[in-house]
Formats: structure tokens, C-alpha cells, sequence
């Protein structure tokens, strides 16, 4: 395989959320920047979901080991702020699985969070907007959790960020 | 930049973090409804998160690493407000004090976003999109529960009141205050109380509470230097104690 900053962002979406399994940490957008040196040296830069997210920490393992299954030996794996993650850098690929996965992914908005756009989600399996917010907070960081009076199911949603 | 006025900065930031989120955590388990209980117990681990990130800066500058920090330092060599280390108390006052916490933190984060040290900067940009959460789930409590029942109304009235001291003593200044301003660093307590006044009155005004009259109210002072009340050691023995059984353990 030819070291290219292509491939290797390629190997890396064989690597999961280990919490939402069907989603890569590329179409998650933790993955900020891929540099491979003069002297092939990988650099792979991460940056976390939240920063008390305890599977970072995890993400960032394996990605080095994804890394070394391919034979990339020469590597760092560097996880930072520079970049800070937001919900809008989750791909389309990334909304569609989690919408498969039964998570309501986060609406794309312009960053300014206010309750508005937490009220009235859209529920992931009858598509109604017609749910409330039951809470801000779920049973991970990253998700909140929400009622749909339609189908009359809890769902949760990938809490915009 | 002095680097002193920096690490002091640093450290009342985390232990605040750091000290609140171990109290957050003590009501998992307890909430009075399930979703309260997942709400404090997320807030815990983000809170307890984001120190990580300030004690993570702090090792930057040559500090010890985060562990040793959190779990080998004793009360008076914290930083954090006293507000932060009272005990839980009752659900009316964990709430309140969550609201007027998480409304100055939110503030501390937004003009910390825009600081001259850029490793601070980085930091509170990322985290004040965490704590937005934080802020709307005090703000919709205490409107919702501030404007409901006469015993809702007079138990949250009462922790306002025994908070206040405690809420103003977050805006002890420190040493080195003039020196963070004049670098840019930091736009000082006397700002951040400016605006938080202004936005936990926007709260209030929307319920039957009432903020007491702050010229009447003696601030509870001395956090920021190391002076606590009785109440810091017990948690930070608590808080330590699996750490300090062996310290070298991998987990």
C-alpha cells in the first residue's frame, strides 16, 4: 500500500465508536488531519467528541493498532483541541448509520445551542417531529433522550454539539 | 507571562471542575427521578472531564501529572470556591447551586475562549459548548420548579439564600488579577460577576424567587487561597481513597 494521506484515512474507517458500532471515527469527525513525512513517519491527529467522553482514550489505541495491522509501524497518534470537534463535522455517511443504528442524528445547525433545536427531534424510527425532550442528558455524553408521541417510543438522539 | 498567575488560574478552574463533579457523582444512584439521576451523573463525568483538561495544561507547565494532582493534594491546597464543596444537601439545593455555578463557568468559558494564552483559549472553546448543556438544564429546572408548588418555591428560595455567600465567594479575585487582565489572559472576576448577575436575574424574574439584596450579603472568601470549610477533606479522603490504596495500580 502506498502511503497516502487517502489510504490511510481509508484504513481508519475500519475503526469504530466502540459505542456506536456501526459509526467510524471518519465519518465521526475526530479524525483532524492525517501528515505523512518525508520520511513516511504517520501522523494521525484526533481530537474528542467530549471531553469526558471515557471511550477517547480507547479511540485513540485503536487507532494505533489499526495502524500497526497494516504494517505502519512508524507512527503518532496525537489527540488535541486544536481542532475542537462539533456535531457538524459528522458526515452524511455517519448521520445515515446512526439513523440505521435507531439514534437520531444531530441536526446541522450554526452552532448556537439553545433549546429550540432540542425540543422537537426527529424521531429516528416513524420520521414525526412530533417528540418532546425528556432530557439533555443521556446514558452517554454524547446523547440526550427524547419521547415520540407517534410511535410512542424513547429514543435517543447524538446530541448536537 | 508570569507563569504563577497562570498555574493559579489554572487551578482554580480545575479544582472547581474537579471538586463539584465528585458531588455531582454522589447522586447517581439517588435522583430523585431517573432522569435527574442520569443528569447530575453525566454532568460528573463531564465535569470531572473538563478538569482532566485544565490539570492536563497544568502538567504542561511543569506540574505534577493529573492523577497526582487530583488525588495526592490536601484541602488546603485547593483552589476551588467553597460553593463547589458543600454537601449535596437536598435535591432543592444541589439544583440551586448547580444553576449558579454553571452560570459563571459558562462566562469564564466564553471569555476564556477569546484569552491571549492559546492553550487556555483551545480548552474553554471546546468545553463551553459542553457546559451550554449544563446551563440549560439548571435554567429549565429552576423556571420550571421556581414557578410551581408554594413548598418547591420556598425550598428553593431558602438554598438561594444559604448559597448566595458561598455563590459570590466564586468571584474572589486572585493574586494576580490585574496582571491576567492587563496580558489579556483573562477578563477578571469582577466581569464575569457583572454578567452572571445579569443572567441569573433573567432567570429569576421568570419565577417566584427573589435574589437577595448582594449589598446585605457577605461573601464567603478564602477558596481561592486555600481556606475551606470542614466539609473539603471528608471528600477528598473519599475521593482518594481507592487511589491511595496503590498508587502505582494500572487500570
Amino acid at each position: 500500500m502506498e502511503l497516502t494521506k487517502e489510504n490511510i484515512l481509508t484504513l481508519l474507517e475500519e475503526v469504530k465508536d466502540p459505542e456506536i458500532p456501526v459509526l467510524s471515527l471518519v465519518d465521526l469527525g475526530v479524525i483532524t488531519g492525517v501528515d505523512i513525512s518525508d520520511e513516511d513517519h504517520v501522523t494521525v491527529n484526533m481530537t474528542p467528541t467530549f471531553a469526558g467522553c471515557p471511550a477517547m482514550d480507547y479511540m485513540k489505541k485503536d487507532v494505533e493498532r489499526t495502524l500497526e495491522k497494516h504494517g505502519i509501524t512508524n507512527h503518532t497518534v496525537i489527540m488535541s483541541f486544536d481542532q475542537p470537534w462539533d456535531s457538524n463535522k459528522l458526515s452524511e455517511k455517519g448521520r445515515r448509520h446512526l439513523k440505521e443504528f435507531g439514534l437520531a442524528p444531530p441536526p446541522k445547525y450554526d452552532l448556537i445551542l439553545d433549546l429550540d433545536i432540542l425540543e422537537h427531534v426527529k424521531c429516528p424510527y416513524c420520521d414525526s417531529e412530533n417528540t418532546d425532550l425528556r432530557t439533555p442528558f443521556g446514558p452517554t455524553l454524547c446523547r440526550s433522550m427524547h419521547y415520540c408521541n407517534d410511535c410512542r417510543q424513547m429514543f435517543e438522539q447524538f446530541k448536537p454539539l | 507571562m508570569n507563569e504563577l498567575a497562570i498555574k493559579d488560574l489554572l487551578y482554580k478552574l480545575a479544582d472547581d471542575q474537579l471538586i463539584l463533579g465528585h458531588r455531582n457523582s454522589e447522586w447517581t444512584g439517588f435522583g430523585p427521578i431517573l432522569e435527574e439521576d442520569i443528569a447530575f451523573s453525566s454532568m460528573a463525568q463531564d465535569k470531572i472531564g473538563h478538569s482532566l483538561a485544565f490539570y492536563t495544561l497544568l502538567q504542561e507547565l511543569g506540574e505534577a501529572d493529573p492523577d497526582t494532582v487530583a488525588f495526592t493534594r490536601n484541602a488546603n491546597q485547593f483552589h476551588n470556591s467553597q460553593l463547589v464543596e458543600l454537601p449535596n444537601g437536598e435535591y432543592d439545593f444541589s439544583l440551586i447551586r448547580h444553576f449558579l455555578y454553571d452560570n459563571a463557568e459558562i462566562i469564564r468559558f466564553e471569555m476564556l475562549s477569546q484569552s491571549s494564552y492559546e492553550p487556555i483559549a483551545k480548552v474553554a472553546t471546546k468545553l463551553k459548548g459542553e457546559v451550554k448543556y449544563h446551563v440549560l438544564h439548571a435554567n429549565t429546572w429552576i423556571k420550571n420548579l421556581g414557578s410551581s408548588t408554594e413548598e418547591a418555591i420556598l425550598r428553593l428560595q431558602s438554598s438561594l439564600n444559604e448559597a448566595i455567600p458561598y455563590a459570590l465567594g466564586m468571584f474572589e479575585p486572585s493574586q494576580y488579577e490585574q496582571e491576567l487582565i492587563e496580558a489579556g489572559v483573562y477578563a477578571g472576576e469582577e466581569a464575569v460577576k457583572a454578567e452572571w448577575l445579569k443572567r441569573i436575574q433573567a432567570v429569576i424574574e421568570k419565577t417566584d424567587l427573589k435574589l437577595p439584596d448582594l449589598a446585605t450579603v457577605e461573601p464567603k472568601l478564602g477558596g481561592r487561597y486555600g481556606e475551606h470549610t470542614e466539609h473539603l477533606q471528608p471528600l477528598l479522603d473519599e475521593m482518594a481513597e481507592v487511589f491511595k490504596i496503590d498508587p502505582t495500580a494500572e487500570w
